[in-house]
């Protein structure tokens, strides 16, 4: 039974690109991103602005540059190990890609599974939506208070804070969301969210904090974490209502499926009366054999283990055992919009490892805030933008995300299923230049393509940029530029131009001369081997001869 | 063979060192090396920066002066400007090109080397016969290794190097932190980026730091230089052209100019 009568309408991929849509009274229409304003997709400030003051603080870089480091050698030690890893992550973005094909009709083979279940299956069209539903039906057992397995969809949509403004006390159970909410933080990473704090800073929020807790707490692990049960024991035993994320929702089975370290999901996804579990209708796979690739997939580039600890799958209610009633939120929020991209929809395919955090130069520095989004690192800054846009206001801080990277490629090589974060950070800066009218950088761009595209003007360009040896003191070396290039000597030195460009080396004698000089000198080096093949030649043998290297070619030299 | 040699806007203007090694190099094996004097751009920098409309001249002029079909390959010494030419210049062609790019981009695409590429897959060879007696530390720079997958090619040219002494750059694969416009952009995540790759240069004690790529040697020689490591940067070509006869002495190093 579905209860929301507002229930989006994915694209059926048709391939006509970004224009693809729903229809609106008839008419093609865009469908609609997660509304602006609204959720935890955005932040108050571009990237450049905000990652300037998070490279400040020594200790988060310490923090981040530990955990991300250990995390990265135990995720190659796990993934290293499996002969079919390659294939596995082939199978994983096949199997997205597929979902992704034919979305709209698995989640109503969802639906129809949770139902039949006994479960009752809601659509929201976006945050605000999803947020109406659930409080509705935690309203409607009676309690002001929920417990929470750790949830990256509820925290893109504000749900504690929309459920605290309604009167109800969401409480985070996993640790480290427990040290983010208890501290009024936020979270900086999607597995490990507290990865900015450090175990003395964690004891203070404890001890500030949680009713009751020793004042004498101490920062030893083990310590930290019986604080902490002994708080959330208490709350898995007296409240009535649960809220949870999905990992995967199988169509086939309308199995729901979450997957944990700590045991404290399990408690709730067990212990109370009600369950509501709001999932991305990405998450949806076909089938549930389709588990036996995730679940390889995702613990060895998550958290780098071969297995998790608790993995969680229910499908419905069962009498006497577990939940009494269930309730799936079924969440857009923008995802529709991505799909509808021929080109981005290729992100919805992220199953949240977090692989790419932990490998991304750019994260490692700045850490997760910088990007302003429940999403960040370099999976962030291609979903963030295409789940709540990037031009929904002058100026948005979306628009800077695609360009927080510098392409270097590590987020491809770690994605499980095979996301090509590169390829899409540069069609999403495409996206955002032509959405962006006519801008200084866009005239520049146009005035060197000119220029380059004509041999003359570029052979006369870098001639009038020669004059720049004047600016450079007598070392050759540029140590200050003006803007928009003084970013760059504000720590590297620029090399003068040199006297000659290389075409006019090439055109000259001199250049004739060196390289008549290299030929002979070549012919020299490989007669002296009493005409053997030449290494240059045939092109079919490698060079790698045992006896080669002190061989030949210098005798032939040395004879001179 | 004939081999175009495209020497990228970057070691034209401000790099020629690298591309006249490169056809020094490539002339002493026995190539017969052709500068097309129409090229100018492989339009990367636009691409990456998000403009695919603007570079559509630099993708047909690339395919005009390099689709020569008497050009059995061509070679560029960076393996980013490699990597356009493979990757991005299709999707600009595919966008806003016509169906005579699509061809002309597609045709030159398929004969386009990274140097080392050229070297170890086409022409077989790793012992170019070159010397220099020096500490050296190789960069993998980003584009050559996740985009071209040159793998460890350009080690095995360098380990053929006679009276090298190669010593291993700890954290070798991580990025330095140039990226093209993102070293403006985000100039202070760039300059974190660079730190921790120049400390780690600093770490082997190498005389020369060398990579496949001037523009990130650019930049991690613009670093080096700023706090006066000592130590330089030299292309890789530099380093394979140079042989006995000819040598390449040292440049001084930044410290003591």
């Amino acid at each position: 039974m579905s209860s929301s009568p507002t229930r989006p309408d994915p694209t059926h991929p048709d391939g006509s690109g970004r224009s693809g849509g729903g229809t609106f009274l008839g008419l093609p229409a865009v469908p609609p991103r997660s509304p602006y304003g609204t959720g935890n997709l955005r932040g108050d400030r571009a990237f450049p602005r905000a990652a300037r003051e998070e490279l400040g603080n020594e200790q988060l870089r310490r923090n981040l540059t530990r955990a991300t480091h250990t995390i990265r050698g135990k995720r190659l030690a796990v993934t290293g190990e499996l002969p079919d890893w390659e294939r596995l992550r082939e199978a994983g973005s096949a199997i997205k890609t597929d979902t992704m094909n034919r979305l709209p009709e698995l989640l109503e083979e969802l639906e129809r599974k949770v139902t039949e279940r006994g479960g009752t299956v809601h659509w929201a069209r976006d945050g605000v939506e999803a947020n109406e539903i659930v409080t509705r039906l935690v309203e409607a057992t009676g309690s002001d208070e929920v417990i929470k397995v750790k949830s990256m969809a509820t925290q893109e949509i504000g749900l504690n804070e929309h459920l605290e403004s309604r009167g109800i006390a969401a409480h985070e159970t996993d640790l480290a969301e427990l040290i983010v909410q208890l501290a009024g933080d936020k979270p900086s990473h999607i597995l490990v969210p507290a990865i900015h704090r450090n175990r003395e800073e964690i004891r203070d929020i404890f001890r500030d904090r949680i009713p009751g807790v020793d004042p004498g707490l101490d920062a030893v692990p083990a310590h930290l974490a019986a604080a902490a049960r002994a708080y959330l024991r208490e709350k898995f035993m007296t409240v009535p209502v649960a809220v949870s994320g999905a990992n995967f929702g199988i169509a086939e089975t309308g199995t729901l499926s979450v997957v944990e370290s700590e045991g404290n999901g399990r408690m709730c996804l067990t212990l109370p009366r009600t369950l509501i579990t709001v999932m991305g209708i990405e998450k949806v796979l076909p089938r549930y054999r389709d588990l036996e690739v995730f679940l390889q997939l995702l613990p060895r580039s998550s958290t780098g283990e071969r297995m998790n600890p608790y993995t969680s799958l229910w499908t419905g209610v069962t009498p006497g055992d577990g939940p009494e009633e269930f309730h799936l939120v079924l969440l857009d929020n923008g995802r529709t919009a991505a799909l509808a991209d021929r080109i981005g929809r290729e992100a919805l395919n992220c199953i949240r490892c977090s692989a790419c955090l932990n490998v991304c130069p750019v994260y490692e520095r700045t850490g997760g805030h910088a990007y302003g989004s429940t999403y960040p690192g370099p999976i962030g800054a291609v979903l963030t933008p295409q789940l709540a846009g990037m031009d929904a206001a002058k100026n948005d801080p979306n628009s800077s995300l695609p360009y927080a990277s510098s392409l270097c490629g590590a987020c491809f090589d770690a994605c499980p299923v095979k996301i090509d974060i590169p390829s899409l950070l540069v069609e999403l800066r495409h996206q955002h230049t032509e959405q962006a009218g006519t801008t200084a950088e866009k005239l520049a761009m146009k005035a060197a393509a000119a220029v380059m595209s004509r041999p003359q003007l570029f052979t006369a360009a870098q001639k009038a940029a020669a004059p720049a040896r004047l600016v450079a003191g007598r070392d050759k070396v540029i140590s200050r530029l003006p803007p928009p290039f003084d970013g760059w000597t504000d720590s590297r030195d620029l090399p003068a131009p040199p006297r000659q460009t290389f075409r006019s080396w090439m055109a000259s004698e001199e250049g004739a001369a060196a390289l008549r000089a290299a030929a002979e000198e070549g012919r020299r080096s490989r007669d002296g081997r009493g005409g053997r093949p030449d290494d240059g030649h045939d092109g079919k043998h490698d060079d790698d001869r045992p006896d080669g290297r002190h061989g030949d070619p210098h005798h032939g030299e040395e004879e001179r | 063979m004939r081999i175009g040699l495209f020497a990228t806007c970057l070691g034209d203007t401000l790099f020629p060192d690298a591309v006249k090694a490169t056809a020094v190099l490539l002339t002493r094996l026995g190539h017969d090396v052709v500068f097309p004097p129409g090229q100018t751009c492989c339009g990367q920098m636009h691409v990456n920066t998000g403009y695919q409309r603007e570079p559509v001249p630099l993708v047909r002029n690339f395919a005009d002066q390099f689709g020569d079909p008497s050009l059995d390959a061509v070679v560029m010494p960076s393996g980013s400007c490699a990597g356009s030419v493979r990757h991005q210049h299709e999707i600009v062609a595919d966008r806003y090109g016509d169906e005579a790019l699509r061809a002309g981009v597609a045709a030159v695409k398929a004969k386009t080397y990274e140097l080392s590429e050229l070297l170890v897959d086409v022409l077989g060879v790793t012992d170019v016969g070159a010397w220099f007696p020096h500490r050296v530390t190789y960069h993998p720079t980003c584009h050559s290794l996740r985009m071209l997958r040159v793998g460890d090619k350009p080690l095995r040219l360098l380990r053929a190097v006679d009276g090298i002494d190669l010593v291993e750059l700890p954290q070798a694969d991580a990025c330095c932190g140039f990226g093209g416009t993102f070293a403006l952009k985000n100039a202070g995540t760039s300059a974190a980026m660079l730190q921790d790759k120049t400390d780690h240069v600093r770490s082997t004690g190498a005389d020369v730091c060398t990579a496949g790529d001037s523009s990130c040697l650019m930049h991690i020689g613009g670093g080096l230089s700023r706090i006066k490591a000592g130590t330089r940067t030299l292309h890789l070509a530099q380093i394979l052209a140079a042989t006995r006869t000819a040598p390449l002495p040292l440049p001084q190093p930044e410290a003591a100019r």
